[in-house]
C-alpha cells in the first residue's frame, strides 16, 4: 500500500461534509486544526463546531473511514478545544456555498468576542437587509431562524461564534 | 496534581457535569409540549447544548481520573444510580409550568456564563479550555432567556403571576448551584477557580436588578448554603434517572 501524502490526506478530507450541511467540507468549515504522522499512526486534530452537535461523531467517523479506505493503515481522530472554534475560520468560498445552499453566512467577528445575532441579517435569497429575527434557536445547533420582508422568504442565519 | 487538590477538583467537574446533564434533560422533556412551536425548538436546542456540554465535562473528569474518554460519560450517566448524582436540586425540580423552565434556565444560565468567564482563567488549562469553548455559545442562551423574562414579567397579569410563582420557589435553591465541591479554596488556593463568594455576589447583584426590572418582587435576600450538600437530593432525581436509564438497563447488551 502506498504511503499517502499529507497533499493526498488533505485532499480526502475536502470529501469529507459537515452532514447537516452537506454542500461544505470539514477543511473549509476551519474544523481541521492539524494533520501529521505519529510513527505510523496518521494523526487529525479536529475541533467541533458546536460542542454538542451530533455531526461531530458522524464527521470523525467518516474521516477515519475514507483516510483508511484511501490506503492509511491507522488513522487517530483527536479533538482540541484550544483555541475554541470561530466562524471567521469558514472559508470565503464556503461562505458563497452557503448561502447558495439558503443558509446566511455569518458575519465576521474579527477580534471582537460576539454579540451573538446580527440585529441586520442579509436575506441569502434577495440579499435585502430588509429581514426579522424569527427565534435564535433553529433546526440545529448552529442556525437561527429570520423571515424576508422584502421576498417572503423565511431563511436560516448561521449562528456566529 | 496535589491529592486533595485533585479531588476537589474531580468534585468540581462531576458537579457541573451533572447539572448540565440534569437540567439537560429536563429541557428535552418540553420536546413536543411547548406552547409554541418556536419554544419546542428552542428548548430542544438548549437540551443539547447542556447535554453536550456536559459530555465536554465528564470526559475532562474522566482525563483527570486516568479514565478511558470514550466510554466514561456513558457509563456515568447510563450506569451510576441516582443517589451517586451530584447534580444541584434547581436543576432537578420537575418542569413545573412554561415560566418556570423559562427562569430556572435564566437563573442556571445566569450563573453559568459568570462562572464560565471565571474558570476559562483557570490554571488547570483543560478547563480552562472547554469553558471558553462553552462560553460562547451559552451567550445564545443567556440572551434568549433574559429577553424571555422581561415579556413575562412585563406581559399580562397572568404571566407575570406565573412567574412570580416560580421565582418564589426557585430562588432558594440558587446558592447551591456556586457549590461545587465541599473545598473551593483549594481550588482557588491552586489557581484552579475562583471564590464562589466573589461569583455569588456578582451574580445575585446581576440578576436582582434583571427581576425588579422585569417586574418581580425578590422573596428575600439570595444566600450561599454552607455546604454543597450535592449528595442530598429531591425526591424526583431518582425518578428522572430511572426514566433516563431504562432502555439502556433493559437490553444491556444493545450496541447504538
Amino acid at each position: 500500500m502506498p504511503e499517502l501524502s499529507l497533499e493526498d490526506v488533505w485532499q480526502v478530507l475536502e470529501q469529507v461534509k459537515d452532514p447537516e450541511i452537506p454542500v461544505v467540507s470539514v477543511v473549509e468549515m476551519g474544523l481541521i486544526r492539524s494533520i501529521g504522522w505519529d510513527g505510523d499512526i496518521l494523526l487529525i486534530t479536529m475541533t467541533p463546531t458546536f460542542a454538542g452537535c451530533p455531526a461531530l461523531q458522524v464527521m470523525q467517523s467518516e474521516i477515519a473511514g475514507r483516510l483508511r479506505a484511501a490506503g492509511a493503515m491507522q488513522v487517530a481522530v483527536r479533538l482540541t478545544f484550544s483555541p475554541p472554534w470561530s466562524t471567521d475560520w469558514i472559508s470565503s468560498t464556503a461562505r458563497q456555498k452557503l448561502k447558495d445552499f439558503g443558509l446566511a453566512p455569518p458575519p465576521l467577528l474579527g477580534d471582537t468576542p460576539g454579540e451573538g445575532l446580527p440585529d441586520v441579517a442579509t436575506c441569502p435569497y434577495c440579499d435585502s437587509p430588509d429581514t426579522e429575527l424569527k427565534n435564535s434557536f433553529g433546526s440545529t445547533l448552529c442556525r437561527a431562524i429570520y423571515v424576508c420582508n422584502h421576498c417572503r422568504q423565511p431563511f436560516e442565519q448561521f449562528k456566529p461564534v | 496534581m496535589d491529592r486533595e487538590v485533585k479531588s476537589a477538583l474531580a468534585d468540581k467537574l462531576l458537579a457541573m457535569a451533572d447539572d448540565e446533564l440534569i437540567l439537560g434533560h429536563r429541557d428535552s422533556e418540553w420536546c413536543g409540549r411547548a406552547p409554541l412551536l418556536e419554544e419546542d425548538i428552542a428548548f430542544a436546542n438548549l437540551a443539547l447544548d447542556e447535554i453536550g456540554h456536559a459530555s465536554l465535562w465528564y470526559a475532562l473528569l474522566a482525563e483527570l481520573l486516568g479514565e478511558d474518554g470514550q466510554t466514561y460519560p456513558d457509563r456515568m450517566v447510563y450506569r451510576r444510580d441516582a443517589s451517586d448524582f451530584r447534580s444541584a436540586q434547581l436543576v432537578e425540580l420537575p418542569n413545573g409550568d412554561w415560566a418556570f423552565s423559562m427562569l430556572r434556565q435564566y437563573l442556571f444560565d445566569s450563573f453559568e456564563s459568570r462562572h464560565l468567564q471565571a474558570i476559562s482563567g483557570s490554571r488547570y488549562q483543560p478547563m480552562a479550555d472547554v469553558a471558553a469553548k462553552v462560553a460562547k455559545e451559552e451567550r445564545y442562551h443567556l440572551r434568549h432567556t433574559s429577553a424571555w423574562l422581561r415579556r413575562l414579567g412585563l406581559g399580562t397579569e397572568e404571566s407575570n403571576r406565573r412567574l412570580q410563582d416560580a421565582l418564589d420557589q426557585l430562588w432558594p435553591y440558587t446558592g447551591q448551584l456556586f457549590l461545587h465541591s465541599g473545598r473551593p479554596e483549594i481550588l482557588a488556593a491552586a489557581g484552579y477557580s475562583t471564590s464562589p463568594v466573589a461569583l455569588f455576589s456578582g451574580w445575585s447583584d446581576q440578576v436582582t436588578r434583571h427581576l425588579q426590572e422585569s417586574g418581580l418582587r425578590l422573596p428575600e435576600p439570595a444566600h450561599l448554603p454552607a455546604s454543597p450538600a450535592r449528595d442530598q437530593h429531591t425526591a424526583t432525581l431518582k425518578i428522572m434517572v430511572a426514566d433516563l436509564q431504562s432502555v439502556v438497563r433493559q437490553e444491556e447488551e444493545a450496541v447504538w
